[in-house]
């Protein structure tokens, strides 16, 4: 029922783009996670899709209708903001009834989906309550509330737990899942915490200024970013990466170093192209015994996390910056050089010019 | 203020009362004068205690039953000011509440302009333009009418200028969450705005209230018929009188029948706007 089709849609502000043309189609019941660094356009596009902001060009289209010349209301979509946007005035429960009562639903209809949201939320002590009365996250689920008693074909989330402390950002972000597991209907949320991006996404959409770089599962854009930028946004702590040149045979050397850094399989038919060579911090190690290390790492800097220990430092004293991130148990010093090494299925090969993924 | 010294609480306290006295006591004064005979007043030393008059000389103001009182009876003039009043400030408010919202939330050709243009009524107040203003009440028979009274006074920039500042200051999510809800233009003017400035607008009342009580000038202009007489303009007309001395306790009975009705708003509307106060969103 609630498929959205987004077809070549941009956006102007004046003279000013700030959306090139972005495609997406998401299937019935779909959890699509809207991702980019501030400034992206991903508000812009979740209020495309709402109806709040005009479609420069392009067409979306909501279960198969066009949506373009259509208002808020007649689109089917329920929107939760960042700053919750409840009537300060109404109670919890005026305010998910207002929508329906707008509608003109009949008053027995109204209280019968109202009390089944609260129940669904468990805000039904609340329900007389004014906003004002409520905690951030009470609020929370309030305006999730008013959302579910539209019973929308789509639910649009801007940045909905921002706001909350970070132990409740988690609790709600389970929440947002299960209902919307329950529910099955089709979601498109924005963030820029990519913890729930990942969590929470059955595909993912990663934006850079005004372009969607990559559409795919959190996993695929994690095991295979298809640009750089996706690479060094998905990931924390972000990708390293290196200026490396391809050699022959699929070498991938640092200019400064004698010996090749790795060896990568997929990279043989490019050689003597110039690379951005993207490697994650938790994907270095210290070679196994008997082993031959790749590099040594001069560590400038260590942070211990407890579970895991980030060494920040420079391969084997050159400018080449690198963060790895070891278990916890692996002792380290700010001044040492640790062995380290990488295997080559781990490595990322991105165009030094395009930033376009080339190969692994 | 959280300290907490003795010293400054009774400072304080001092202070407060001596303003209190300030204001007081010329009110009470003007109280004790209303319950004496006339010869009583005149002579020194004033009373300082209220005689046995209240009575008799507040029926005589109320009704204006008594010889050589030269007025309308108090009560009328009561009327017609409760009525400029009232319509003064339900006139202003409605006015402004709506150009505001024009302005705030529709976009049409040369919006600045108007503001600008309402703007610059503010440095046109009734006494600089009374002329011309009473030659358009004139032309259009209004003299001697509540639309003359009141019309001239409600156009007004500061309540409209208050309520667009106000208004920038509800988050555009508001009206957003309103839009997906399916609130028109309308809708959300009665269902959310008006709501939320309940406050706005209680204090505006009793603002504007005494200010349309306390009109002098322009009421004396525009109205010529004893019977359309506002309370503040007999007041002074009663200190007028020719060849004789005023009727002093008819004068602060008068004063003092003048000022209920502006207490008796401010008291209402004060809880109005504390409570206000007291549920606004953090
Ligand atoms: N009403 C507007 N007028 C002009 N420019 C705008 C308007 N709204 C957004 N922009 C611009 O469009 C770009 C995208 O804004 P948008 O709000 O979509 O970013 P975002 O990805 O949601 O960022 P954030 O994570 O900070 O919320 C920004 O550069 C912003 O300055
Ligand atoms: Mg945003």
């Amino acid at each position: 029922m609630g498929a959205i089709g987004i077809r070549d849609v941009r956006k102007s502000f004046g003279r000013t783009q700030v959306i090139h043309g972005v495609d997406l189609d998401v299937a019935d019941g779909e959890f699509i996670v809207v991702v980019g660094p501030s400034g992206c356009g991903k508000s812009t596009l979740l209020r495309m899709v709402a109806g709040l902001e005009e479609i420069t060009e392009g067409e979306i289209a909501i279960a198969g209708r066009s949506v373009n010349k259509l208002e808020p209301k007649e689109r089917g979509i329920a929107m939760v903001f960042q700053n919750y946007a409840l009537y300060p005035h109404m109670s919890v429960y005026a305010n998910m009834a207002y929508g329906l009562k707008i509608a003109r639903k009949p008053k027995d209809e109204i209280d019968r989906r109202v009390r089944e949201a609260a129940r669904i939320l468990a805000i039904e002590d609340y329900l007389e309550r004014r906003p004002g009365q409520l905690s951030g996250g009470q609020r929370q689920r309030v305006a999730m509330g008013r959302a579910i008693v539209r019973d929308p074909s789509v639910f649009l989330f801007d940045e909905p737990l921002s706001n909350l402390d970070a132990k409740l950002r988690v609790q709600m972000r389970l929440e947002i899942k299960q209902l919307q597991r329950r529910l099955g209907t089709t979601s498109l949320y924005v963030t820029h915490d990519q913890v729930e991006a990942m969590t929470l996404a059955d595909r993912l959409v990663v934006m850079n200024a005004g372009v969607a770089e990559q559409i795919d599962t959190p996993l695929e854009v994690y095991q295979r970013p298809a640009t750089r930028f996706v690479a060094g946004f998905i990931g924390s702590p972000a990708m390293n990466f290196l200026d490396a040149r391809i050699a022959e045979g699929g070498d991938l050397r640092l200019p400064e170093l004698e010996d090749p850094l790795a060896r990568h399989p997929g990279a043989s038919n490019h050689a003597g192209r110039a690379v951005s060579l993207g490697v994650r911090p938790e994907h270095l190690r210290p070679p196994e015994n008997g082993e031959a290390p790749g590099f040594q790492l001069s560590v400038d800097l260590v942070e211990t996390l407890g579970a895991d220990t980030l060494a920040h430092g420079r391969i084997d004293d050159t400018r080449h910056e690198l963060t790895a991130r070891l278990p916890g148990t692996h002792k380290v010093a700010e001044g040492e050089r640790v062995p380290l090494t990488v295997d080559a299925s781990a490595l990322h090969l991105f165009d030094a010019q395009s930033g376009q993924r080339i190969a692994g | 203020m959280i300290e907490r010294r003795r010293g400054l609480t009774v400072f304080s306290h001092a202070v407060l009362w001596c303003g209190l006295a300030v204001v007081v006591l010329p009110v009470y004064l003007a109280f004790v004068a209303s319950t004496h005979p006339l010869d009583a007043v005149l002579t020194a030393p004033i009373p300082v205690l209220p005689g046995d008059m209240f009575w008799e000389n507040y029926t005589a103001v109320l009704t204006g039953d008594v010889a050589n009182f030269g007025s309308a009876p108090v009560v009328l003039m009561l009327a017609n000011s409760l009525v400029m009043a009232l319509g003064i400030a339900v006139g202003k408010i409605a006015i402004s509440v709506i150009s505001a919202y024009a302005i705030v939330y529709f976009k049409f050709p040369l919006r600045t302009l108007f503001f600008w243009l309402i703007f610059v009524t503010l440095m046109l107040p009734v006494e600089v333009r009374i002329i011309p203003t009473f030659e358009v009440a004139a032309n259009l028979a209004l003299l001697n009418t509540y639309q003359g009274l009141i019309l001239p006074l409600i156009a007004s920039a500061t309540a409209t200028f208050l309520f667009r500042q106000f208004f920038l200051t509800i988050p555009d999510q508001m009206l957003e969450a309103a839009r997906i809800d399916g609130a028109g233009p309308i809708r959300f003017f009665i269902d959310i705005v008006l709501p939320l400035s309940r406050t706005n607008i209680a204090a505006l009342f009793v603002i504007l209230f005494i200010y349309g009580w306390n009109q002098y000038l322009w009421p004396l202009l525009v109205t010529t018929d004893q019977d359309m007489g506002t309370i503040v303009v007999g007041i002074s007309n009663l200190i007028q009188v020719a060849e004789a001395e005023p009727r002093w306790p008819y004068v602060m009975a008068t004063t003092i029948l003048a000022l209920i009705p502006p207490v008796v708003v401010i008291v209402l509307m004060q809880r109005q706007f504390v409570r206000g106060l007291v549920e606004q969103e953090k």
